[in-house]
C-alpha cells in the first residue's frame, strides 16, 4: 500500500473549517487520489473546537488513523487537541500575525510554518479567503499540484461569479509562493496524482441518492444531527424526480406524514436519530399492523437522552429491534460502508414493499459525516431494481374480495403477503388501522382472526428469511482461527486493521453483518473459530449479545463508547491484545 | 367520477357502536352527503381518523381510510394529500385528538394550508374513557378527573386557527343536518385547509353542552351582519365568549393551497421499475 497522507484544518466553529476541508478533499479526489474524511465537531454554531480531517492515498482508504502529517491550525487549541496525532516532522501551518496565535508554541520536533494568512488574503481581495491561502500553503508543503485546488475552488464558488473564483485562486497561490520563498525546506511529502475519476460523498448523501434511485417520492423529517444531511440532500433534488420534502413540526408528525404518503402509494421515507426514533416509536406498531411499507432511517449518535449529539455511537440496536409496545414485525438493515448506504437504501425500499412492513435503515454518525471516494460505477443506476411487491389494480382486484364484496388488504395467504390497492383503484376502498382487524381491515376481537392475523404478519418475516439473502460480507483469511464479527460502519477500520495484523503474521477472518433482523445464522462460523471477537461502538455489546443468543456460545468483545469511531491502527492493537489474552487464558 | 354516487355508498357494512343519540351520527351523515354532493366516490376518497369515539368514523364510513395513532391524524392526511393530489382527503377526530394531544399538529396543518378538510367532532368531553375533561370543556365542568371543574379556560380552536393563518374557519352543529352538510361541503370545496369544528353532543357524559343547549343558544352567522372574507369580523366572532355560532366564520377566497405553492402535483404512486430517468446526474454531482 502506498504511503498515506493525513491532513487537517482546525479552528473554532464559524471559522469555515468544514468548507475549507471539503475543498481540499475535493481537490485530492479530482487529482485521482482516494480520500477518507472525518470531522471533530461540537453542538454549537460558533466557538469551541472543530476540525476537518483528510486521509488520502493513491490506494483505497477506508478508515481514520492516529496520525497527522500536516495541520492548518487557526487556534492554539487546534494544536493542543491534536498533540497525540502529531508526530516528529509534522508540519503546522498557522498565522503568527493573528492575535491569538502570536504566542503559540510549536512543539520542538515539529515544523512550524508561519504564514500571514489574513494579510495575504486581504491582498488577494478579502480576509475571508485566509483559509484558502492556507490551502495554497498546504499544497506547497505536500508537493500537491495547485491546479487541482483550482478545480475544487471553481466547483465551490462558480455560482458566485468568476471574479470570486479568480480571487480565491490568487489567494491560494499567494500562500503557495509564500511558503516556497520563505521556507527553504525539503518536506517529506509528494502527493502524486493519477488519472482515476472518483466521486466523493458521505453516508447521508449516499442514503439520499439511494432513496431517489429507488423511486422514493416523499420525505418528511425534522432536523436532527447527524441525520439532517439526508433531508438537506433531498431538498432541491427529489423535486427533479417528481418528489417532495416536508420539514415537519416534529418527529411524531414526520413519521405520520411519511405513513400517509405510503398509504397513498408513494415510496416514502423519514430519517432521524435516536431521540427522534423515541418519538417515532409511537407510530411504529401502526405501520406494522396496517402493513404499510415505510423506510425509517436512523443515523445513530451517542445517547442516551441528548447524550453527545455530535459523537459516534451504535447504541440504538436494541431500540430498533425491540422498540414499541406489543410484538411488532420489522426489518433492521445496517449498511457497513458509504457505498452500501446507497445500495441498502434501495434494498430497504424493496423489502418494505415486498413484505409490507417498516424497515429500519441504520447508519451512524461517523459514516454519516464521513466523505469517501468511490469510482462512479459503484453507483451504477442501471443496476437499480424496483420491486413493488404484491400490488393489484382494477384488472386483478376481483380475486381478492370478500364474500360480501370488500377488498381484502389483509388476506390470509400462505406466504403471509396480501394484496395492496392504492387509493383511486376501483373497488379497492378499505380501512387500515392500528386495531386488530379482519382480512378487510375492519376492527375485530374475534379470537381466531386475531391469531390468524398475527401469524400472517409473522409469516411474512419467515417468507423473507427464505426468499432473501441475509448473508454477511466476508473478508480477511477465510481459514483463520480468529474470527472478528462486526456490524455497521466499523467495516472500513476493521478491513485496514486486518491488513496491519497480517503484517504481524496474525491471520483473521472478518464477517461484517449488514442485516440485524433478519440476520445471518453465524453458528457454524463461530463454532469453527478458536477465538471470536465482536467489535462495536457501544458499551453493552448489543450485537455481541445477539450473536451469543443465536449460537449459544460466549464471544469476546471490543467495545468503544467514548464518542470516537474505531481507528484502524488502534483496532489492530486491540484485536491483537484480545487474541493474546485469549491464548493465555 | 360517476354522477350516480349516493351518500350511502360512503357507508360501510359495520354498524356504529356510538351511544344512541350521539352527535357523531349526524356529523358523519353530513360528511358523507358533502362528499357525495361534491362528486367524490369511495374509491377516490381517503378518510383519516384519530382515536376516541370520533376515531371510529373510519370504520363506519366506506372509503380508503386510515385509523391512526391518537392525535396524529392531520400529519397522516398531509402525507396522503402530498402523495396523491388527485385524492379527496378528509380528516376527522375529536376535540381531544385535535386540540390536546394533537394541538401542535393542528397549528402547523393550518399554516401549511394543505387542500383537505378537517372535521373536529367537538363534544367537550372525553367520552370513550368515560367522562374526563377535554380541552374544550368549560372551566367549571365537573368530571371524574376535575371534581371542581378544570379551572382553566377552554382552548379556542378558531382563535388558534386564525392566528396560524387559516384560510377557512367554520363551525356547525351535527343536529342541524342541512346546515351542517352545507358547511362541510363548503370546506370540501375550499382550495386549502377547510377547518370545521362541529358541535357533536355526547349524550352520556356531558349534561351541560347538550342538544338543547346548542339549539337554544346557537346563532347562525348567515343571519347576522357577518362578512366571512373579513378577518376583523372573524376575530370578533371568535373572541366573543358570550355566544355560540355556526356558519362560515372566515374564508380567504384567494387561498393558494400547499400543493400549488410547492408545485406538488404528481401522483407519486406511479414510479418506474428502475432508477428514474436522469438519476446518473446525481452521481456526477459528486465529482
Amino acid at each position: 500500500m502506498a504511503a498515506d497522507f493525513n491532513w487537517a484544518v482546525g479552528g473554532e466553529a464559524g471559522d469555515g473549517i468544514d468548507s475549507t476541508g471539503k475543498i481540499f478533499a475535493q481537490a485530492l479526489s479530482r487529482a485521482g487520489r482516494h480520500v477518507f474524511t472525518s470531522k471533530d465537531f461540537a453542538s454549537r454554531i460558533r466557538g469551541g473546537y472543530t476540525a476537518y480531517k483528510v486521509r488520502t492515498s493513491v490506494d483505497k482508504v477506508q478508515s481514520v488513523v492516529d496520525r497527522l502529517d500536516v495541520l492548518i491550525a487557526l487556534t492554539p487549541r487546534t494544536i493542543e487537541e491534536n498533540l497525540d496525532e502529531l508526530h516528529e516532522g509534522s508540519v503546522i501551518i498557522y498565522d503568527g500575525e493573528r492575535t491569538t496565535m502570536q504566542d503559540v508554541e510549536i512543539p520542538d520536533e515539529m515544523i512550524g510554518i508561519d504564514v500571514p494568512l489574513k494579510r495575504l488574503a486581504e491582498e488577494a481581495g478579502g480576509a475571508i479567503m485566509r483559509n484558502v491561502v492556507a490551502l495554497g500553503a498546504a499544497c506547497e508543503v505536500a508537493e500537491f499540484p495547485i491546479e487541482n485546488l483550482d478545480s475544487a475552488l471553481e466547483k465551490r464558488f462558480k455560482d458566485k461569479g468568476q471574479k470570486l473564483v479568480d480571487n480565491n485562486k490568487e489567494a491560494a497561490r499567494a500562500g503557495q509562493s509564500f511558503v516556497a520563498e520563505e521556507y527553504d525546506h525539503e518536506f517529506d511529502y509528494d502527493l502524486e496524482t493519477t488519472d482515476e475519476d472518483y466521486v466523493l460523498l458521505n453516508g447521508d448523501e449516499a442514503i439520499g441518492m439511494g432513496a431517489i434511485a429507488a423511486g422514493c417520492r416523499f420525505y418528511a423529517g425534522y432536523p436532527i444531527t447527524p441525520a439532517t444531511d439526508v433531508m438537506t440532500y433531498l431538498t432541491g433534488r427529489i423535486e427533479r424526480y417528481g418528489g417532495h420534502v416536508v420539514q415537519a413540526e416534529d418527529e411524531l408528525s414526520a413519521i405520520n406524514m411519511a405513513l400517509g404518503a405510503a398509504r397513498g402509494g408513494a415510496r416514502s421515507m423519514t430519517a432521524t436519530s435516536g431521540p427522534g426514533i423515541d418519538l417515532m416509536t409511537e407510530t411504529f406498531g401502526l405501520i406494522a399492523t396496517s402493513e404499510t411499507p415505510l423506510v425509517i432511517c436512523n443515523v445513530m449518535r451517542s445517547g442516551p437522552s441528548t447524550g453527545m449529539p455530535t459523537k459516534q455511537e451504535q447504541g440504538d440496536l436494541n431500540q430498533m429491534l425491540y422498540g414499541g409496545h406489543g410484538e411488532v414485525p420489522r426489518f433492521v438493515l445496517a449498511p457497513t460502508t458509504i457505498a452500501e448506504c446507497f445500495w441498502k437504501t434501495v434494498e430497504a425500499f424493496n423489502l418494505a414493499e415486498k413484505y409490507q412492513l417498516p424497515v429500519y435503515l441504520t447508519a451512524d454518525l461517523s459514516m454519516a459525516v464521513t466523505e469517501q471516494t468511490f469510482t462512479p460505477d459503484t453507483f451504477d443506476m442501471d443496476e437499480v431494481e424496483v420491486d413493488r411487491g404484491f400490488v393489484v389494480d382494477e384488472a386483478d382486484i376481483d380475486g381478492h374480495m370478500s364474500e360480501s364484496g370488500g377488498f381484502q388488504p389483509h388476506e390470509i395467504t400462505d406466504d403471509g403477503i396480501s394484496p395492496r390497492a392504492f387509493p383511486g383503484t376501483a373497488d379497492g376502498a378499505h380501512m387500515s388501522t392500528g386495531l386488530e382487524h379482519d382480512e378487510q381491515g375492519r376492527r375485530t376481537e374475534d379470537t381466531d382472526m386475531r391469531v390468524a392475523q398475527v401469524d400472517k404478519r409473522n409469516r411474512k418475516v419467515e417468507t423473507a428469511r427464505e426468499r432473501e439473502d441475509w448473508g454477511p460480507r466476508e473478508f480477511g483469511d477465510e481459514d483463520a482461527d480468529a474470527l472478528v464479527i462486526t456490524w455497521g460502519s466499523n467495516e472500513g477500520a476493521l478491513a485496514e486493521a486486518i491488513d496491519l495484523l497480517e503484517e504481524d503474521d496474525l491471520a483473521v477472518r472478518v464477517l461484517s453483518v449488514p442485516y440485524i433482523f433478519p440476520r445471518p445464522d453465524l453458528t457454524e462460523d463461530v463454532e469453527a473459530a478458536d477465538d471470536v471477537i465482536v467489535v462495536e461502538c457501544n458499551e453493552r455489546g448489543q450485537f455481541a449479545n445477539l450473536v451469543e443468543h443465536d449460537v449459544l456460545a460466549r464471544v469476546d468483545r471490543i467495545n468503544k463508547y467514548n464518542g470516537v469511531r474505531f481507528k484502524a491502527d488502534e483496532l489492530a492493537d486491540e484485536i491483537k491484545e484480545t487474541l493474546e489474552a485469549g491464548v493465555e487464558a | 367520477m360517476s354522477s350516480d354516487i349516493r351518500f350511502t355508498d360512503f357507508k360501510s357494512d359495520k354498524q356504529p357502536t356510538w351511544c344512541p343519540g350521539c352527535g357523531d351520527f349526524g356529523t358523519m351523515n353530513g360528511m358523507m352527503k358533502a362528499l357525495a354532493e361534491t362528486g367524490n366516490d369511495p374509491d377516490n376518497t381517503f378518510v383519516v381518523a384519530g382515536i376516541g369515539c370520533s376515531g371510529k368514523i373510519g370504520t363506519y364510513m366506506h372509503s380508503y381510510a386510515l385509523h391512526g395513532v391518537h392525535g396524529r391524524a392531520l400529519p397522516v392526511g398531509t402525507g396522503v394529500k402530498m402523495a396523491r393530489p388527485d385524492i379527496e382527503v378528509m380528516v376527522a377526530g375529536g376535540d381531544g385528538d385535535g386540540y390536546s394531544i394533537g394541538a401542535g399538529h393542528f397549528v402547523h396543518a393550518v399554516r401549511r394550508n394543505v387542500d383537505m378538510t378537517y372535521v373536529v367532532m367537538d363534544n367537550r368531553i372525553y367520552g370513550l374513557t368515560k367522562g374526563q375533561a377535554s380541552p374544550t370543556s368549560r372551566e367549571d365542568f365537573e368530571t371524574s378527573t376535575s371534581p371542581e371543574g378544570p379551572k382553566q379556560p377552554p382552548v379556542n380552536p378558531h382563535a388558534l386557527a386564525l392566528a396560524s393563518g387559516a384560510t377557512f374557519i367554520a363551525q356547525s352543529f351535527s343536529s342541524d343536518a342541512l346546515r351542517h352538510q352545507e358547511i362541510i361541503q363548503k370546506a370540501v370545496e375550499h382550495d386549502g385547509f377547510g377547518f370545521v369544528n362541529v358541535y357533536s353532543p355526547c349524550v352520556t357524559f356531558n349534561d351541560v353542552d347538550t342538544y338543547d343547549y346548542f339549539r337554544d343558544t346557537l346563532v347562525d352567522l348567515k343571519e347576522e351582519d357577518h362578512d366571512p372574507t373579513s378577518r376583523e369580523d372573524a376575530k370578533d366572532v371568535i373572541l366573543d365568549s358570550e355566544k355560540e355560532y355556526q356558519g362560515i366564520i372566515y374564508q380567504d377566497e384567494d387561498s393558494v393551497p400547499y400543493h400549488e405553492q410547492h408545485g406538488v402535483d404528481e401522483d407519486m404512486s406511479v414510479i418506474p421499475d428502475g432508477a428514474p430517468e436522469g438519476a446518473t446526474d446525481l452521481v456526477r454531482e459528486f465529482y
